[in-house]
């Protein structure tokens, strides 16, 4: 059997993927690529700096998501700047962060969106409320991603040689399979939405194994519980009401064209970027990090320059090595 | 060591570990050089053990338990792991000005009542008021001694073959405070397992003279003990996720969080290290709902490595820093 | 990238619902997901419910792991 690679697009597959140990259950000519499915890890430097500018301004109370918390910009993390005396906490909801807002009158309550199209709409969702209420003190700082453009460039690369994608299960939810058919028919991938299982993913690599020898290029839904091919189009309509493309940073990977997400004009009261007047200062880039081509399934990183040296799972630098279960972070704290 | 203290030195990882090597180093002497949570020494005929830890708690409140409470039985637990019965605490008491003299009284009577639960004194004290912002509301530190008849000794060194017992369902303390503290909104029965262990101790020990190790998994949980009795003893350790007792809804607040059981608090639980033999008897004695969860191997000296529920093993890694929620 | 469990709708009040992930309890926002009834599963997200699920069981892992085996000969 030739070597079958495979990508599992989704953070949350990969974290699943190692806590079950499902590598080591696989035939040896299966492998599997960490993709850039982490938001958090994904996020860039400049991006985290500009979210830290704010939080350290006097009356601001920043709301984010507990993973973005240690995530480095270039001068320290949210949590290193709570520790200086910031008012940064932790929602489990942006729901939580409007609440927030209410309750404290007297403070801007800015909320660090990060994530993908599962998480964008909820946001959306928010904010719609937020102006039919008329709240005054509360807006978003939007880092959001659309998973699509990074999956086209990754796909399109042509060093890479992915044969198929293990599609994330929830941001699938939302946008439905259909998204998927254009990349498996123009790059020749295969495609397989999965959920989040042990069971799950195995039947999803089986199928992707299957549809690779096949050569049968196309999108199948596995995790069928969940996941219908029109998505759920309520939230797709509310994502657009209030969001619009436009071209982001991702660490790691650079600028890709459309794959994040800006407010829309009506919304502008709610954008941190222009009540804050922020500026994106440039970032002194730490030269060496090879986060893209790992990311890509390139390199490993032992190919890296700075991995255990500059970039460690305490200092680290590029998103491999930010998430948890990234790639170079498993190899640094499992020596594999 | 890094510039600044910051949280992560604290939490039970690697920071604070690397930190408390630091400063023990300082004062290295063979009783403390053992780095158990309670120091063994002789004082005439009589092994006495003895403990001290501080207690800083948000919420002072919490479903289970209280900020007395926990200082009470926390040090009672420390020296009960020495395979010693505790007999008297000291009570050192900061208080933040401003703090309601009713919450005082609530507290004082939460630990009396714990100290009449465990059957300890408290035979000294001491109260400071301090500053608006010097603490935050109260900080209690209690000591204590316990004295030990236990034949063998009970010391952080595991031997190759024991088996790993815990005496109940794990992460409850730890998701308990969490909610209560972090106003996530989230409504669940589950409540911190906080209890005094020493009357269960000393049952565990009538059934076996081959207990090697008991600790109590605070701070960092289940893993983090793990890891440090694989260093201490030089030997690897193995348990099966499958037999770790976690109940079901605290399963589902994991799933929520993003959390891993393995590393969060608890208060009432103890692990046994014990000879294979003794292990279904010391088991029985640990209570209905202890359970056999590993073994310690001669491979992979000082590395936990844990059997996936799929059959795999894989390294469980030490805790970097406490778990925050997360959405992905 | 995203976690999401399955909740049981068991109240619903506007675009507010009460929710049993099984022993813990929420109320989650229905501002993106249409035709929720009481007694539904959903799976909830940041505090959304972001699609329905039907109760059917996870794959099994054993038929999956046996197909992957099949493959190698």
């Amino acid at each position: 059997m030739n070597t079958i690679k495979l990508m599992e697009v989704c953070g949350t597959h990969t974290m699943a993927i190692v806590r079950a140990g499902i590598k080591k259950l696989l035939p040896a000519w299966i492998e599997l690529v960490s993709g850039p499915g982490c938001p958090v890890c994904v996020t860039s430097e400049r991006d985290i700096d500009a979210a830290i500018d704010i939080a350290r301004q006097k009356d601001v109370i920043m709301t984010t998501f507990g993973d973005m918390m240690r995530v480095p910009g270039s001068t320290g993390s949210f949590e290193e700047t709570k520790q200086k005396g910031s008012d940064i906490r932790i929602v489990y909801s942006v729901l939580d962060a409007l609440r927030i807002a209410e309750e404290n009158p007297k403070h801007k309550v800015v909320f660090m969106g990060v994530g993908f199209e599962t998480t964008s709409p909820t946001v959306a969702s928010v904010l719609k409320e937020a102006r039919a209420r008329k709240i005054k003190n509360f807006s978003i700082l939007s880092n959001f991603k659309l998973i699509f453009p990074a999956l086209r460039t990754i796909a399109g690369s042509r060093e890479v040689q992915i044969d198929g994608f293990i599609c994330p299960g929830h941001v699938s939810v939302i946008t439905g399979s259909v998204p998927y058919e254009k990349i498996a028919k123009r790059y020749k991938k295969a495609c397989v939405i999965t959920g989040f299982e042990p069971g799950d993913i195995l039947k999803g690599i089986e199928k992707l194994v299957r549809r690779v020898r096949d050569k049968n290029y196309g999108v199948e839904i596995e995790y069928a519980r969940a996941v219908r091919k029109k998505g759920n189009p309520t939230a797709q309509d509310v994502l657009k009401e209030v969001f619009t493309p436009r071209g982001v940073e991702w660490r790691g990977l650079g600028v890709i064209k459309k794959s994040g997400l800006k407010l829309r004009n009506k919304y502008k009261d709610f954008d941190a970027e222009r009540i804050f007047k922020v500026k994106r200062r440039s970032v002194l880039k730490k030269k060496g990090c090879i986060c893209g081509e790992i990311l890509k399934g390139l390199k490993k990183p032992a190919d890296c320059k700075l991995f255990g040296k500059a970039c460690t799972t305490r200092h680290p630098v590029g998103p491999c090595m930010v998430s948890s279960e990234g790639t170079c972070a498993a190899y640094y704290r499992y020596g594999k | 060591m890094e510039n600044k203290i910051t949280l992560a030195h604290g939490n039970g990882g690697r920071l604070m570990h690397e930190l408390i090597e630091h400063l023990a180093l300082k004062f290295s002497n063979k009783i403390l050089d053992e780095m158990a949570d309670a120091a063994e020494f002789t004082v005439g005929n009589s092994k006495i053990a003895f403990s001290t830890d501080s207690y800083v708690v948000n919420p002072l409140f919490f479903p289970g338990s209280d900020i007395g409470k926990l200082a009470v039985f926390g040090t009672v637990n420390d020296i009960a792991m020495k395979g010693a019965k505790p007999l008297y605490i000291s009570l050192g008491l900061i208080i933040e000005e401003g703090l309601e003299t009713s919450i005082l009284l609530e507290i004082s009577d939460s630990i009396k009542n714990a100290a009449k639960k465990a059957k300890v004194q408290v035979i000294t004290g001491d109260v400071k008021v301090v500053e608006k912002g010097a603490c935050d509301k109260i900080f209690i530190n209690t000591s204590g001694i316990g004295i030990i008849s236990y034949a063998s000794k009970i010391d952080a060194k595991a031997r190759e073959g024991d088996e790993i017992i815990i005496n109940g369902p794990i992460a409850e303390h730890g998701l308990a405070v969490l909610n209560a503290r972090e106003k996530l909104g989230f409504i669940s029965n589950i409540k911190s397992d906080c209890i005094n262990l020493n009357f269960d101790v000393e049952r565990t020990l009538k059934a076996s003279r081959h207990i090697h190790v008991l600790r109590d998994p605070t701070r960092g949980g289940v893993a983090t003990v793990l890891h440090e009795i694989a260093h201490f003893s030089n030997l690897g350790i193995e348990i099966d996720e499958k037999l770790i007792p976690v109940r079901p809804r605290v399963a589902r607040f994991c799933d929520i969080l993003g959390f891993d059981p393995l590393y969060i608090a608890n208060e009432g639980k103890f692990l046994c290290f014990v000879r294979r033999n003794d292990a279904c008897r010391v088991r029985s004695a640990m209570g209905k709902d202890a359970r056999i969860i590993g073994k310690v191997v001669r491979s992979h000296a000082k590395e936990v490595h844990l059997k996936t529920i799929l059959g795999p093993m894989r390294i469980l890694p030490e805790l970097e820093s406490d778990q925050l929620p997360r959405i992905c | 990238m995203c976690l999401a469990v399955p909740a049981k709708i068991e109240r619903i009040k506007k675009q507010t619902a009460t929710v049993d992930f099984g022993g813990v309890r929420r109320e989650i926002s229905l501002g993106i997901l249409d035709g929720v009834r009481v007694g539904d599963y959903v799976l909830v997200h940041a505090g959304f419910a972001i699609g329905k699920v039907t109760k059917q069981e996870a794959d099994d892992t054993l038929g999956a792991l046996k197909e992957l085996k099949r493959f190698s000969r």
